[in-house]
């Protein structure tokens, strides 16, 4: 019994712990695991991370899918989530800025080299991933997109794009600079694109309103707010409001 | 509704992945088949256990391992782009390479099982009269064997025509080239176009039940016709 008394408590332990089930933007998925191992230790609740492209987890959100908070790659999802009714609107915040990058493994990465690229370049699909709609945007900017008709090869969110690259399938894509740091690639393999170029890539997290544990959930997302010095070092831009 | 001119293109490539990949698969796994009936080598199994794998594995693997091997940064990858100047990846080649791994045990196996149940008798007597192993098989298999051909291809172009998981790992989405139609009914779903989804998931539905239907009336048929399959 003098051994049994205390396992039972630790039994205990568990039911005021919360789980959370947190939907992330792909490229976020990396810095997230890093925020999140600080986070569990600290409070002791636990987070199951699910990444996905931003337009494929809103659509599972809006069919129901049972996650409690919400990090976009773009900053309409969460707004339209709010807008829907399905998500807390004291809650929405810009969590880190996005930074686009050139990756060319195999040889100079610059503008000029990016300008002038004529074989098969990775990008994130469009429609679906805003990596993929800043990308397009940078490359109609450069107006190089008619000539690399047929050339463009799109990956289903960008992980995926990076995958391509990495594997050497694809000479060179157009990826976050997050992944890049993340793979530890050396700084002269890529050249950031100037933000000007395309759309912002302000990344926007919300808690969904049928969260069963919607204060944990914001409480993470406060905590992922204040992380400013790991997100920089991650390679993403502090939103202006912080 | 009409269905736009992407939606079109993916449709044909998706037929002419499924016909092309069917075709070839037909061509070149019969021996195989006829091993698998017939050997009496130990390692059999094995080899009928790799031909039964992608039935199992989950088809994103499949396409991972696809995507490595097609590299041009590894050894195979290196051979393929000294032979033909250009990578699989991303290619139709490429995709019918992928699909032709994906729907062989659904072009095996029918084989292999009518083949395993066929006489000696017929094969001994055609050796008796002096035909060679080409003429037995054009004169006796052939005929005896022609509606599990039938069916084998029949089941692998059914099967090719839903590949999602390979094309996504290995195609890149480019339109005219690789984009099949579960890849653009995908990206429809994600990007909340659900008029062109239906149509184009519609339509998939349609053509699958209606081969489905093919298959399943043939073989009522034959069952009536000869008592056996």
């Amino acid at each position: 019994m003098r051994i049994l008394l205390p396992l039972l408590l630790l039994l205990g332990l568990p039911v005021q712990a919360a789980t959370l089930k947190v939907a992330v933007a792909a490229n976020f998925k990396s810095t997230l695991e890093q925020v999140v191992a600080a986070w569990e230790a600290q409070t002791g609740n636990r987070v199951q991370i699910s990444a996905g492209a931003t337009g494929a987890l809103y659509t599972k959100i809006l069919h129901g899918a049972p996650y409690d908070l919400f990090l976009a790659a773009d900053d309409l999802r969460p707004a339209q989530l709010v807008a829907q009714g399905l998500a807390s609107e004291e809650t929405l915040s810009d969590y880190a800025v996005g930074v686009l990058a050139f990756w060319n493994p195999g040889g100079l990465a610059d503008e000029t080299t990016l300008t002038h690229w004529s074989s098969r370049l990775a990008m994130a699909n469009p429609r679906t991933a805003p990596y993929g709609a800043a990308a397009e945007q940078a490359a109609q900017h450069l107006d190089i997109l008619s000539k690399l008709k047929g050339k463009v090869v799109r990956g289903n969110n960008i992980l995926h794009t990076f995958q391509y690259v990495q594997s050497g399938n694809a000479p060179a894509g157009l990826v976050s600079l997050a992944q890049l740091k993340a793979a530890g690639i050396p700084p002269q393999q890529y050249w950031l694109i100037p933000p000007q170029w395309h759309g912002s890539l302000t990344q926007q997290g919300v808690v969904l309103n049928r969260s069963a544990h919607p204060e944990e959930a914001g409480a993470l997302l406060e905590f992922l707010l204040a992380q400013n010095e790991l997100l920089s070092q991650a390679g993403y831009n502090i939103p202006d409001d912080h | 509704m009409t269905i736009n001119p992407a939606d079109l293109e993916a449709l044909w490539i998706t037929l002419k992945l499924a016909a092309i990949s069917t075709a070839l698969l037909l061509l070149v796994t019969p021996p195989l088949a006829w091993w698998l009936a017939h050997s009496r080598a130990r390692w059999r199994p094995v080899v009928e256990a790799l031909v039964a794998l992608p039935l199992i594995l989950p088809p994103t693997v499949l396409g991972f391992y696809l995507l490595l091997l097609f590299s041009p940064l590894y050894l195979p990858g290196q051979w393929i782009q000294a032979l033909t100047g250009t990578t699989l990846a991303f290619s139709f080649s490429g995709l019918v390479v992928g699909s032709m791994i994906y729907s062989l045990p659904f072009v095996v196996q029918p084989l292999q099982s009518s083949f395993a149940t066929l006489g000696r008798g017929e094969l001994e007597a055609a050796a008796t009269l002096g035909m060679n192993k080409w003429k037995r098989f054009h004169y006796v298999v052939f005929p005896m064997t022609r509606h599990s051909f039938v069916l084998a291809g029949m089941l692998g172009f059914a099967h090719t025509l839903g590949e999602f998981g390979v094309v996504l790992m290995i195609g890149g989405n480019i339109p005219g080239e690789t984009q099949v139609i579960a890849i653009a009914l995908f990206e429809h779903v994600e990007a909340l176009d659900y008029a062109s989804a239906h149509l184009l998931a519609g339509g998939l539905l349609l053509i699958s039940l209606v081969l489905l239907l093919f298959i399943y009336v043939g073989m009522d048929r034959r069952k009536r016709a000869w008592g056996y399959w």
